[in-house]
């Protein structure tokens, strides 16, 4: 479903269903580089079983419109922006990776909109190495090349995609070939220098879990349940085989989590 | 700092898509033949069926050995996915069927297998989607056969049997220019010989009954795609990007990206015309390609032993391989090609039809028969057998003549098959 945010085409994947008032919402933000469709499999779910579904695309990024959004905090703001062109009151956002330091820090900013929110794949703070930034700042291909290796579990080139015949690495090198040069290099930045994650954990008011991958080579695990501790009641489930892209990785387990948390 | 790297082609080429069986610990990919799967619960059930959940269902739409070799496959050639078929023909046929309906329109190469010149010129034509063939040696005829209802160009990496190389690069380019993907048969060139989408390409598929195989024991197709065409941007393809009411009203492309072509050609496609690969078959053709990088290399070898021995030979007229300097793509092929233009190509005798004949027969080592990319040496005359569906004017086009044999080098002793090739050049010439 396209909108129309600050005069630009910003579209929500809404799982074929036009949008009920009455109906509980899920959001879900995707991480850098990515879109809406990271989300396919679980944001169907949620479309098809009573829910409103506003699977983002960020400015930028799968079929919205750029410029590309510069800050975490702009984000933040940006999802309340769309909750209100779709006239939704209130939302549970599901972020994953950038996105989940967006539902972080809108659910602080928002605490009266935001219900609760789900953070997969998420470290605080998200620092991206020097070489990372640097590769992509230049948009070189070996800057896809992390994304997409660190991006998976070390057995991903070597094991079995649960999606059948799909290669998980090649489907996120095709989706970062679509980007606009200059906007994965925005995205990593804008991980890197987001300083207020602790500020907005302590700000939480809504229901909080964590979903963190045991073989994340982007964000830690260990970085993120350090993190998880920061914030009061929040409940963690790790999933033993996944790296980073759990929704592709492990899609069941990460749909199990969200369904009983949400 | 030096940034991760992926595994190299030979790894892949034995891991990807599998890892050992999680309940039995069996390291070779173990071959369900199993029709379908049973369901955790009733909302289990319904989660496969309407795409929430991954996994199988029923092995026509896919099938756990099957998905082994689509994602090897995909892994192999750079791509998103690849979808397993019954042959190569049922994988050309899923992807133009996926593409356009009644009405839709083909710019190919005339330098096609000959099923494919069937299928393209006679077959499909029956259901309203028109093909038309031309010279590929020249990238602009492509453009100048591109009609508002063109959906698709296609060639072969290597066309058969001249070894016509495509210019991807060139192709492609004309293709993406008019808003449309360009879709390569890779068969002859296997992805150890060339990466088609790294040169341009938007869609391949293999005979995997050939080099892939690479034993002649299973009959099978795979199509991959690289998922780097944008169809949303190109306006031209509303089976990917609008409401379909044949699967629940799922705009493919708004749903999965990426994956779209896939999407619709498996919930479809195989879903409807049912041309799916047997998990036997998908076994065989993974035991194949788990040595594709040591047969290729040696394949290769031999072939270029073989040409140099044909082609300093009396009785032969013209050996068309593009390595060597007359080979009109001999340029290209070095820069497209540069491990080797494969292990089949053409000779003419200079004895004509009838010692093409005596040729034929005379043979020990080499088998006469309608297959290439065996292990085993290989020998067919075109004009009578896979293209024989063709017009003298349509063979003179695909540079086929009456004197035309084709090889297919396997991997035998070399000295051993010259000595063979010998005895049919004496023959030939009696």
């Amino acid at each position: 479903m396209n909108f129309t945010l600050d005069g630009r085409q910003a579209f929500a994947y809404t799982a074929a269903h036009a949008l009920d008032p009455a109906r509980p919402t899920v959001v879900f933000a995707h991480g850098a580089g990515l879109d809406h469709s990271w989300f396919s499999l679980q944001s169907r779910y949620f479309g098809y079983h009573g829910r409103n579904v506003l699977a983002l695309d960020f400015p930028a990024h799968g079929r919205s419109e750029g410029p590309v959004l510069a800050t975490v905090p702009e984000m933040a703001d940006w999802v309340l922006r769309l909750l209100d062109a779709a006239q939704i009151e209130k939302a549970g956002i599901v972020g994953h990776s950038m996105g989940a330091l967006a539902a972080l820090e809108c659910a602080a900013r928002h605490s009266g909109r935001i219900e609760r929110i789900a953070l997969l794949g998420i470290a605080y703070p998200m620092k991206v190495s020097d070489a990372f930034l640097g590769a992509a700042k230049e948009n070189r291909q070996d800057a896809y090349d992390m994304e997409t290796i660190w991006g998976h579990a070390p057995r991903v080139p070597l094991g079995g995609n649960p999606n059948p015949g799909m290669w998980m690495y090649g489907d996120t090198l095709a989706r970062l070939a679509r980007l606009a040069p200059g906007v994965l290099y925005s995205d990593l930045r804008a991980c890197n220098e987001y300083a207020g994650g602790e500020a907005a954990a302590g700000k939480l008011k809504c229901p909080v879990l964590f979903i963190l991958g045991r073989h994340d080579q982007m964000t830690a695990p260990k970085a993120g349940l350090a993190f998880a501790r920061k914030v009061p009641g929040a409940q963690v489930v790790q999933i033993a085989p996944s790296g980073h892209s759990l929704m592709a990785e492990s899609p069941d387990a990460v749909l199990d989590a969200l369904a009983a948390f949400l | 700092m030096a940034g991760p790297k992926y595994p190299g082609f030979d790894t892949l080429a034995l891991h990807a898509g599998q890892s050992p069986d999680a309940t039995t610990g069996a390291r070779a990919v173990p071959i369900y033949a199993t029709t379908s799967y049973v369901f955790r619960d009733s909302e289990h059930a319904a989660s496969l069926f309407n795409m929430e959940r991954a996994g199988h269902v029923y092995s026509r739409i896919s099938n756990p050995t099957v998905a082994v070799l689509e994602e090897r496959m995909a892994a192999l050639e750079g791509g998103v996915g690849a979808i397993a078929t019954a042959s190569g023909q049922a994988a050309l046929h899923l992807a133009v069927a996926t593409l356009m309906d009644a009405g839709g329109h083909i710019v190919a190469s005339n330098a096609l297998y000959g099923g494919s010149h069937n299928l393209l010129g006679y077959t499909l034509k029956r259901f309203g989607i028109d093909t038309t063939f031309v010279a590929p040696g020249t990238p602009d005829n492509f453009r100048r056969a591109i009609r508002p209802q063109t959906r698709l160009l296609f060639g072969e990496t290597l066309g058969n049997p001249g070894l016509e190389v495509l210019d991807v690069p060139a192709v492609s380019k004309v293709a993406h220019e008019a808003g449309l993907p360009l879709l390569v048969d890779a068969t002859f060139t296997t992805p150890y010989l060339m990466q088609p989408f790294a040169l341009g390409a938007d869609l391949l598929y293999h005979s995997a009954t050939k080099f892939l195989g690479g034993h002649g024991v299973a009959i099978g197709g795979v199509l991959v795609d690289s998922g780097r065409f944008d169809w949303e941007k190109s306006g031209k393809f509303p089976q990917l990007t609008a409401p379909y009411a044949g699967f629940h009203d799922m705009d493919f492309e708004e749903e999965s990206g990426t994956r779209a072509f896939l999407l619709r050609a498996r919930r479809e496609g195989l879903r409807d015309f049912g041309a799916c690969m047997a998990p036997m078959t998908a076994f065989h053709i993974l035991q194949g390609i788990e040595t594709l990088h040591l047969r290729m290399p040696r394949h290769v070898e031999s072939t270029r032993t073989i040409v140099q021995f044909l082609a300093s030979n009396a009785a032969v007229g013209k050996v068309l391989y593009p390595e060597l300097p007359g080979h009109p793509d001999h340029a290209l092929a070095q820069k497209l090609l540069p491990k080797g233009c494969g292990a089949v190509f053409c000779f003419d005798l200079k004895s004509g039809r009838e010692g093409g004949k005596r040729f034929i027969e005379a043979l020990r080592v080499f088998s006469h028969l309608a297959n290439v990319g065996d292990a085993k040496s290989l020998v067919i005359h075109p004009a009578s057998t896979t293209h024989y569906r063709m017009t003298d004017a349509d063979l003179e086009k695909a540079g086929i003549g009456p004197g035309t044999v084709r090889l297919s080098i396997g991997l035998e002793d070399a000295a051993d098959l010259i000595e063979d090739l010998a005895r049919g050049l004496r023959a030939a010439q009696k």
